[in-house]
């Protein structure tokens, strides 16, 4: 089966490897396997499998990571546009 | 009767089997089969059947004949989760500690908040978990982690939270393993068998507007059958909303079937491709003209309308998906939406005044 892809080069995903400890919470809590880790230093190996669910920048202790959080859904991007709140998927 | 952190207004719910006593009060204990009546509830929700309402209350349960030193699995007040995860638990001894999700499940509140480092402490702290157990360690589902820092939770707490797998049902495997998640565990998959169970509930969720979209074409077919005898405006106006809700539905069952084989990255464009397959269809099955005079112009319309309505619904399913981000959708619809309008309203335009 084909792998499922979203768009290219559209997250806002970005680590600031200086600030980086290398905990390896990122790798963990991911669920795309985006990050892996390499000379105790978390790498992007695959960006454009984020979905930008922003679990790795909540749980990073360092604060070397930054991405816009939210949910891809177009309910929620419409409804947002219309002045409503929430209704997507769960709600 | 009260119990740990529980009011129990009349009887205690059927999933339990009576409680364990702690030194924080007694903790109901859960069941860790399914009943009818639990299969029944899974397959409601499914169906967008009191899927707002399905909930537990938040709060400590017991599963088996857990001790202090048993491992505390954490997990939302939506009954779907805490019925996965406690029959994962079948066998085991631990804690389940319920957060108050208002009823939604671990990813989608996460996302909002509810399920989150805040609601995590409190929770903790009102059930007296520290009290119960000797260590101070929590298993939180991973997707969790889009709702609660792990650090934040240990300086507040005292407890160590560590992520447990995506799934519920790899939770033996990830405790066999001196609780390590094997990377698979940690991968949030879409397969077929997940794609499908979410079609019933956007089914049901896009139907209205389906209807009455198909109501409207209905109608203006109607006029459009003109000065015609009543049976031929009818059949006309019928035709036309049926066209329409094939549309809907097919893209509805196809496009989460289909979903890795249908060409492009984008769901508009996956969208827009059954709804051309269904037009090819239809055509060649004589359900759209394919002959006699002008059948070109007479078919054109379709041809606009019936992909737009596909590709709409199509990225509507992006809610539904596990891989898509918001900047991804939003750049989506600033290049899909406007397409989709024009085609659309050329589609209906053409077919009512050319």
């Amino acid at each position: 089966m084909p792998a499922l892809r979203y768009l290219r080069n559209v997250t806002t995903l970005r680590l600031d490897a200086e600030r980086c400890h290398g905990c390896g919470r990122c790798v963990e809590v991911c669920p795309h396997a985006v990050f892996s880790i390499a000379a105790h230093k978390a790498q992007v190996r695959d960006r454009d499998a984020c979905m930008e669910c922003g679990a790795c920048a909540r749980n990073c202790p360092a604060e070397a990571i930054s991405v816009r959080a939210g949910v891809g859904c177009a309910a929620a991007v419409l409804n947002a546009a219309m002045g409503k709140r929430g209704a997507c998927c769960c709600e | 009767m009260t119990t740990n952190g529980h009011q129990f207004a009349a009887a205690p719910a059927p999933w339990t089997d009576g409680c364990v006593d702690t030194p924080a009060g007694a903790v109901p204990r859960v069941r860790t089969t399914w009943s009818a009546a639990d299969r029944l509830g899974a397959w409601k929700v499914r169906w967008n059947l009191g899927r707002m309402a399905y909930s537990v209350a938040p709060g400590l349960y017991a599963v088996g004949t857990p001790s202090p030193e048993s491992p505390v699995f954490v997990t939302a007040s939506y009954k779907l989760s805490f019925d996965h995860l406690r029959r994962a638990l079948d066998g085991l001894d631990g804690w389940i500690l319920v957060l108050d999700t208002h009823g939604i499940n671990v990813w989608c509140a996460a996302g909002k908040g509810t399920f989150g480092t805040g609601e995590l402490v409190a929770r903790l702290a009102a059930v007296r978990l520290g009290e119960v157990v000797r260590h101070r360690r929590l298993i939180v589902p991973q997707l969790g982690a889009v709702g609660v820092a792990a650090h934040e939770v240990k300086q507040q707490s005292g407890f160590a939270v560590v992520y447990g797998p995506v799934r519920a049902a790899d939770i033996p495997a990830y405790l066999a393993a001196d609780c390590q998640a094997a990377a698979e565990m940690r991968r949030v998959r879409f397969g077929l068998a997940d794609r499908l169970a979410v079609l019933p509930v956007e089914l049901v969720l896009g139907f209205p507007a389906m209807a009455g979209v198909a109501l409207v074409v209905a109608i203006a077919g109607g006029l459009r059958g003109g000065a015609g005898d009543m049976r031929e405006i009818l059949h006309c106006g019928m035709n036309a909303a049926a066209l329409v809700l094939a549309a809907f539905l097919a893209a509805v069952v196809l496009v989460p079937a289909l979903l890795p084989w249908l060409p492009g990255r984008a769901f508009s464009i996956k969208g827009t491709a059954v709804g051309l397959a269904l037009v090819a269809a239809a055509w060649a099955a004589g359900w759209l003209p394919n002959g006699g005079s002008g059948w070109l112009l007479e078919l054109l319309p379709w041809l606009l309308l019936l992909p737009a309505i596909a590709a709409f619904v199509a990225l509507n399913f992006t809610g539904a998906s596990t891989y898509t981000s918001l900047s991804g959708v939003r750049r989506e619809m600033r290049l899909a939406i406007p397409p989709i309008l024009v085609a659309g309203a050329a589609g209906v335009l053409v077919w009512l005044f050319v």
